[in-house]
C-alpha cells in the first residue's frame, strides 16, 4: 500500500533538478546582471521563471507522478487567474492612458537615481 | 483510512480513463492521505492570495504615471567595500530558498526509506536555511527602510512601489517563518519516532508547502525584482 501512497523516486532526480534550479536562477540574476532590456529581457524573465516554476511543481512537489483527479485540482483553479491578467492589464492600460491623456502626466518620466547607504560614505560619517 | 485508498486500487487505470474512474467510482477521489489532499487544497487558495497580490502590483504598476524606481538599482549593495553590486543580496537569497528546497527534497526521499536521523538533520538544515533567508529579508527591510522607503512613498518615484514590496516580500516572509517552525516541529516529532507507525508522508506534506514557499519566491523574483 505504501509504495502506492508514498511518492519514492531515486535520488539522482532530485539532484540532477536542485542543479537545474541553480542553473536557472544564475541564468534569470544574469539578465539583470548583464542588463538586457525590452523584450528580450521580458522573454528570459518569463521563460526561465516558467521552467523553474515548471520543475518544482513537476518534481519537488511530486506532480508529475500523481494522478489526474489531484493534478487537474491543483492545476485546474488556477486557470481562471489567467482571466483576471488579462482583464486587469486591459483595464490598467486603459487608466494609465486617461492618466496621460486628461491628466497631463508624463509617460516618459525617469525614477531619480539611486543612491545608497553604506559602503564608502558610511565609514566616512 | 489506508484500506479505502487500497481497495479502490486493486486495478488503478491512469490519464483519462482513471480521472474518470477516480471521480465516479462513488469511492475516495483522492488516492492520497487525507492530509495531503487537504495540504494541496491550501496551497492552491494561497496560489489565489499571491496572485492577486501580484496581479494587483501589475495594475497597480501600469496605472501609474509617476516612474516606477529601478529594483536593479534600489536593491543594489556594496559588499565589502565594493561597488553596488546590482540585486546581489536578492540573488543570495533566491540561491538559499533553493538549497533548502534541494535539502526538503532529499528529507522526504530519506523518510520514506525511514531513515529517521537523515530525515531530522535534513529538514532542520532546510530550517535553518529558511531561518538564514528571513535574516536576510529582516537586513533588506531595515535598509530600505533606513533609505527613506515607506508604504506611501520613496524618494524615487511612484509611491506605490513601497507598499507593494512590504506587502508582498512581508506575506511570503511570514510564509517562510511559519514554515521554519512548521519543519522544527516536525523534525522533533520524527527523532521522536511519531511517525514510525503511522508513516513518513507527513515529511512529504511538510516539504509540499516548503517547495510552494520557493515556487512563490519564483515568480516574486521574476515580476518583482527583475522586471
Amino acid at each position: 500500500m505504501s509504495a502506492d501512497v508514498g511518492q519514492q523516486h531515486p535520488l539522482g532526480i532530485y539532484l540532477k533538478i536542485w542543479i537545474l534550479l541553480f542553473v536557472l536562477s544564475t541564468l534569470s540574476y544574469l539578465v539583470d546582471y548583464i542588463g538586457f532590456q525590452g523584450y528580450l529581457r521580458w522573454t528570459l524573465i518569463l521563460v526561465f521563471m516558467f521552467l523553474k516554476a515548471g520543475f518544482i511543481i513537476a518534481i519537488f512537489m511530486h506532480v508529475m507522478w500523481e494522478r489526474m483527479a489531484l493534478v487537474l485540482t491543483i492545476l485546474g483553479p488556477p486557470v481562471a487567474l489567467l482571466f483576471l491578467i488579462g482583464a486587469m492589464a486591459i483595464e490598467g492600460d486603459y487608466t494609465f492612458g486617461a492618466r496621460v491623456d486628461y491628466f497631463g502626466a508624463n509617460p516618459n518620466a525617469e525614477p531619480l537615481p539611486v543612491t545608497h547607504i553604506g559602503g564608502h560614505e558610511e565609514e566616512a560619517h | 483510512m489506508s484500506e479505502a485508498v487500497a481497495s479502490n486500487l486493486d486495478t488503478p487505470k491512469s490519464g483519462l480513463p482513471g480521472l474518470v474512474n477516480d471521480w465516479t467510482a462513488d469511492k475516495q477521489t483522492y488516492h492520497v492521505p487525507w492530509g495531503k489532499a487537504m495540504m494541496w487544497i491550501f496551497l492552491v487558495s494561497d496560489t489565489f492570495i499571491f496572485s492577486c497580490f501580484l496581479v494587483g502590483y501589475m495594475t497597480v504598476r501600469m496605472t501609474t504615471a509617476e516612474p516606477w524606481p529601478l529594483p536593479t538599482d534600489v536593491f543594489a549593495l556594496s559588499m565589502f567595500g565594493s561597488d553596488p553590486i546590482p540585486l546581489i543580496l536578492i540573488a543570495i537569497m533566491t540561491f538559499i530558498l533553493i538549497t533548502s528546497s534541494g535539502t526538503m527534497a532529499l528529507a522526504v526521499n530519506y523518510g520514506y526509506r525511514g531513515d529517521k536521523r537523515k530525515t531530522m538533520y535534513l529538514m532542520l538544515a532546510t530550517a535553518a536555511l529558511g531561518a538564514s533567508f528571513v535574516g536576510m529579508q529582516v537586513f533588506e527591510w531595515s535598509k530600505l527602510i533606513g533609505e527613506g522607503v515607506r508604504p506611501w512613498g520613496n524618494p524615487w518615484g511612484a509611491p506605490q512601489f513601497g507598499s507593494v514590496f512590504f506587502m508582498v516580500t512581508g506575506f511570503h516572509g511570514l510564509h517562510v517563518t511559519g514554515g521554519v517552525i512548521y519543519l522544527a516541529v516536525v523534525a522533533r516529532k520524527v527523532a521522536k519516532g511519531h511517525y514510525d507507525k503511522k508513516g513518513y508522508e507527513i515529511v512529504e506534506i511538510a516539504g509540499l508547502y516548503w517547495h510552494f514557499v520557493d515556487l512563490v519566491w519564483v515568480f516574486i523574483f521574476a515580476f518583482f525584482y527583475l522586471w
